[in-house]
């Protein structure tokens, strides 16, 4: 049997001979996506063990097991790690890593060195994130993570004595990974495309990090350079989101908003991604409006620049810019009711394969949907002022995040885990971990909107006896989704040991990764690049058109 | 890695063969990448020159009274120094470029001295205004005490403090990237056939003149009607 890239790689420095310094110095993106889903996923499920910890807070009113001081930091913690440590980096650091270069037929990333020091980069963030979760210099331990949620809004985070400086640090240093990730893909993605492989020929995923990698490079130095000032406001006093000092700080909102809802489209579009590989592939059929697929994704990101005001339409705002922003906030919408047109055209009159990538994906149309239009209605100005802060924009923004981009994450690693391992999972398991999660995921979050709808506010460890009901079925919600988590990720452990051999092509998909030599791909990727005058998804009667010589990637259809 | 690189050919159906892009010596896509580095760079200062907007508008005399007591004769001299450093820095890319690495090395020498004139004036100023009880931490700039300014004047100096001290940074990094290819050129590493180092090194220094050539007149140069340079003003 050839090699694959367990068996060999490139490092930074040197060629060391252990396994072990093989693993902390490659700079190939295939091991470094793997060791990026590795740490992330961890840190997912210490955040999803401290929502546990509220859900179980919450069964009934009055203090369980924390006080309000704890449950302060615990949903501090579980949003920090969920979306610095996880979600940010998220797609783009695990499958732009390793499958957007093998989709443009790359060697590897076009800086593997700055993509190795970026992960590394990435570690020290999660290092500083979670030193700052203890005091040390109290006797024994004592947990002092940041109790201002992780928003950090001034003035409370200025003033509070938890250790909101080394969490600032933290996400500063995360951001810079970030930066630097999108950066190598954009020159990845103009610089090492295949020949004959223009704009319009790759696949929709290569799109969607594209559009990703922009808003990772314009809008993070934003918040960098806020979270710096806010660190330079506690050490010095500078006074810019200081009101004793002159300072305003709603600036500070403003400027944390300009980069964390275009962050909230960074998260999105290459999940969208991921919906537009599997949607044609267990389709079989060609994508319906490639282009406007496509050209969606590049106007969600820059439309995602202009709308961040509908975080504030409570903090202080003149009337105008209240409406101009909701008025842009609607624009959203198109482009994303466009991708879903186009899906669902897409499966019209093909021939459906129910696996479980498509289960997820399909999954995600009905919880994207709820997440996606009840964004609408927390947009207009009117009913914000009524939905702000409470449980409805919490239902909304789980629905969209765990029911829109954990879910394509989720179907991702279906899709491409015999790229990566070579091998299949359990096809039962896997269905009944997306029923168990699907289920959970909307009695989780569905009793949420009626909840916040009838005033029950976020970030509260405590409630009206009215409530107990909502936060009781939530509470069920939580438990079936963690059941469905635990086995959806033991199928994937101990399938990468025993599951059956997948082949290169276990799908029947058509764009590049689906070609290499081998199964996992050796290390330099494909044996030959094949020349692209091929559209990414050809179907014809239900087979792919394009067929390979993989001796020599000549197309021989 | 340094092992030869030799670019693959990717045959169509008619038989045509195509050059395919490899990462390794990658001139444009270092590049490239480096243009995109700088457009964070750009992204970052602009928030602050957002943020510095928003409270000049808020605080319009005080921010001219604070600009007032500003020396422009070491502003405008350190501005000098700056654009004379992008003059000699381009220099030296044209020389490495006409193969000429030793008059090449000359230029980067002469840009690391003029940035250490700039930081030493830098130094200068910002002892001056130490001594003037206007620095971070200090009373003056502090609220709620005797010798508190008045709020636009601790805003504008804790927002002129944070620029100047970030574009100061970039400085020293920039003096420590010239350093590096300094040494780079010596090892050969860096060479006219293979200059890309070079070439975005003299582009991170651009920018930096840059953002210098936005920051001297908006702390500087918006107290100028009053005439007097901040000689005997600001105590």
């Amino acid at each position: 049997m050839s090699k694959t890239y367990f068996d060999e790689t490139h490092c930074a420095i040197g060629h060391p001979k252990s396994t072990f310094w093989q693993w902390m110095l490659t700079i190939d993106h295939k091991r470094i996506g793997i060791m990026y889903a590795v740490v992330m996923f961890t840190f997912f499920f210490v955040a999803v063990a401290t929502a546990m910890a509220m859900r179980i807070e919450l069964f009934a009113p009055g203090a369980q097991i924390m006080d309000g001081d704890t449950f302060n930091q615990a949903f501090t913690l579980h949003g920090v790690i969920m979306i610095f440590l996880f979600i940010i980096p998220g797609i783009p650091a695990v499958f732009g890593n390793i499958v957007m270069p093998l989709m443009i037929g790359a060697k590897d990333v076009s800086f593997p060195r700055l993509n190795w020091f970026t992960f590394w980069l990435y570690i020290v963030g999660c290092i500083i994130a979670l030193s700052s979760l203890f005091n040390f210099t109290g006797e024994g331990l004592d947990f002092n993570f940041a109790d201002t949620g992780w928003t950090f809004y001034a003035p409370y985070s200025l003033n509070t004595g938890t250790n909101v400086i080394t969490t600032l640090v933290a996400a500063f240093v995360l951001g810079m990974a970030s930066i630097l990730t999108g950066l190598n893909f954009l020159v990845t993605i103009h610089r090492l495309r295949a020949p004959g492989m223009d704009f319009f020929k790759m696949p929709l995923f290569v799109w969607g990090i594209y559009a990703t990698a922009w808003i990772q490079l314009l809008a993070t130095p934003v918040v960098g350079i806020t979270l710096v000032l806010a660190i330079l406001e506690k050490y010095f006093g500078i006074g810019i989101f200081d009101p004793s000092k002159g300072g305003d700080p709603v600036l500070f909102e403003h400027l944390f908003w300009i980069y964390s809802h275009p962050a909230v489209y960074l998260m999105i579009l290459p999940a969208f991604g991921i919906m537009s590989e599997i949607i044609p592939v267990f389709s079989r059929r060609e994508i319906f409006g490639y282009r406007t697929i496509a050209l969606s994704s590049a106007s969600i990101a820059g439309i995602g620049y202009l709308v961040w005001g509908h975080h504030l339409f409570t903090s202080g705002m003149s009337d105008l810019a209240k409406t101009i922003f909701s008025f842009l906030t609607f624009f959203v919408a198109i482009p994303t009711g466009i991708k879903f047109y186009d899906w669902v055209a897409t499966m019209y009159k093909g021939k459906i394969i129910l696996k479980s990538p498509m289960l997820w994906a399909l999954g995600t149309i009905v919880t994207f949907a709820i997440g996606g239009l009840t964004g609408v209605t927390i947009a207009m100005v009117g009913s914000d002022i009524h939905l702000q802060d409470t449980y409805y924009s919490v239902a909304h923004f789980h629905y969209a995040i765990l029911g829109g981009v954990v879910f394509l994450l989720f179907a991702g690693l279906h899709y491409w885990y015999p790229v990566v391992t070579g091998r299949m999972y359990k096809e039962g398991v896997a269905k009944v971990a997306f029923w168990l999660n699907f289920i959970g995921i909307n009695l989780l979050w569905f009793p949420m909107f009626i909840a916040g709808y009838l005033g029950m506010p976020r970030r509260y460890f405590d409630y009206l006896p009215e409530f107990e009901i909502y936060h009781q079925v939530s509470g069920l919600g939580a438990a079936v989704i963690l059941a469905g988590l635990v086995l959806m990720f033991w199928n994937f452990i101990s399938s990468w040991k025993s599951g059956e051999p997948s082949g290169t092509n276990p799908w029947n998909a058509t764009t590049l990764e689906w070609h290499l030599p081998s199964s996992p791909p050796p290390l330099e990727n494909h044996s030959k690049v094949p020349y692209v005058d091929f559209n990414p998804y050809e179907y014809h009667h239900g087979q792919p058109v394009v067929k390979f010589d993989y001796e020599t990637m000549k197309r021989i259809d | 890695m340094s092992h030869e690189y030799v670019p693959e050919i990717a045959t169509d159906r008619d038989g045509n063969e195509y050059e395919v892009q490899g990462w390794q010596g990658d001139f444009y896509g270092g590049k490239l990448g480096f243009w995109l580095f700088m457009l964070t760079e750009v992204m970052m200062f602009g928030a602050m020159f957002l943020a510095l907007t928003y409270y000049f508008s808020l605080h319009h005399q005080d921010f001219l009274d604070a600009s007032a007591s500003l020396n422009r004769y070491l502003g405008g001299f350190n501005t000098v120094v700056l654009l004379v450093s992008a003059l000699t820095m381009g220099l030296g890319l044209l020389k490495m470029r006409s193969g000429d690495v030793k008059g090449a090395k000359l230029m980067i020498w002469a840009t690391i001295i003029l940035a250490f004139v700039f930081l030493g004036v830098k130094a200068v100023e910002w002892t001056a205004e130490y001594h003037h009880g206007v620095f971070l931490g200090l009373d003056a700039l502090q609220s709620g005490n005797e010798h508190s300014k008045p709020f636009g004047q601790i805003l504008f100096f804790g927002m002129y403090f944070t620029m100047t001290g970030l574009h100061g940074f970039h400085i020293i990094i920039g003096i420590g990237l010239m350093v590096w290819l300094l040494k780079r050129i010596n090892a050969g590493k860096v060479a006219p056939d293979h200059h890309i180092l070079h070439w975005n090194i003299a582009l991170y220094w651009d920018l930096v003149h840059l953002i210098w050539v936005f920051v001297f007149p908006y702390f500087y140069m918006i107290g100028a009607g009053d005439v007097t340079g901040g000689i005997t003003h600001g105590h």
